[in-house]
């Protein structure tokens, strides 16, 4: 059971985890959308006062904001207890081979250091790059009225049309960021 | 108490996306790069259980816990948010490599240059607030 949970997951599995969270809050009479619990920082930190977008009753959101905690739990649980020493993705070695070109090495941790070691908190380049990664997110997610799990799992999931026109954004944004823009940062 | 069951269902998804190397910078890219089959493989299982799943509660007209019925909101009808903030999310997601949940995972998992990202997600989505009646919608 323990080699199970340590070595990784298949995406078959991972797959059949994620659906059956999206179903365990339909059945607690929720539902699945994690990029929700951004306005609700906002809102409980008296964005509404101001902007109407955060003027709403953020209280009745509480339990996803638990979620959210629950995630960074099992993040640090995954990481501690779960995941062997110096584990790193196999990923494909085209992949590899296309990052090398941008100057990044082979994985050796789940991150690459080149842009998430603690070391870069006084790095201005990288900074900049990760705060405007974070803010086209928050942006585009709201703009687009949910991320991943909204739209791709639990919107497509319901056969929604705006979300399949969402996820099709995802990718052509994707695509646009990773063939025209990295070059441009990293080359 | 009432919120224990939340803080659970949270951390199997912490857990879930660790484990999947969903939250991997790495598995982002090799995805749109369409180099590995993983990432799809991961959300289309998602997807196909979940379609079966929605259609299953639909069929029977299910309740939840409490007894109300499971209802599904179809969603507001328009191409320009969607494809428009859809692809500003896209680029955010390639670049940062994490769409808001991996983010926070990141944060638990230890890489902490993700608190960065995630409070520029926050702020994002206040600009987003901000600035909405703007906004083609």
């Amino acid at each position: 059971m323990i080699d199970f949970l340590i070595q990784p997951w298949s995406w078959w599995f991972s797959g059949l985890v994620i659906a059956a969270i999206m179903f365990i809050l339909l059945f607690f009479g929720k539902s699945f959308g994690f990029s929700a619990n951004l306005r609700t920082i906002c809102a409980a930190s008296g964005a509404g006062k101001r902007v109407e977008f955060f003027n709403f009753d953020w209280k009745k959101q509480i339990w996803n904001i638990v979620f959210l905690v629950g995630a960074v739990i099992g993040g640090f649980v995954a990481s501690n207890f779960l995941t062997p020493e110096g584990y790193a993705p196999a990923i494909s070695e085209n992949t590899i081979n296309d990052l090398s070109e941008l100057g990044f090495g082979a994985p050796e941790s789940m991150q690459p250091s080149e842009l998430f070691s603690s070391t870069y908190f006084t790095d201005i380049k990288v900074l900049l790059l990760l705060a405007l990664g974070g803010l086209l997110v928050g942006f585009g997610a709201r703009y687009a009225g949910g991320c991943t799990s909204g739209h791709a799992i639990s919107g497509i999931s319901d056969l929604q049309i705006p979300s399949i026109i969402a996820v099709v954004g995802f990718f052509i944004g994707g695509l646009i960021m990773t063939f025209f823009i990295f070059p441009l940062i990293f080359g | 108490m009432k919120f224990l069951k939340y803080l659970l269902v949270g951390g199997l998804f912490g857990i879930v996306m660790t484990k999947s190397e969903a939250i991997s910078w790495y598995r982002i890219q090799e995805m749109f790069r369409f180099q590995d089959f993983h990432m799809y493989g991961i959300i289309g299982t998602a997807v196909v259980l979940g379609a079966i799943g929605v259609a299953l509660i639909k069929k029977f007209k299910m309740r939840d816990v409490e007894g109300n019925p499971i209802l599904f909101m179809p969603k507001n009808k328009s191409i320009a948010r969607y494809l428009i903030g859809g692809t500003i999310f896209g680029l955010g997601w390639a670049l940062s490599g994490a769409c808001p949940g991996p983010m926070v995972v990141n944060i638990g998992y230890g890489y902490y240059m993700f608190a960065v990202v995630f409070i520029f997600a926050v702020a994002g989505t206040w600009l987003y607030g901000a600035v909405k009646h703007k906004l083609p919608h």
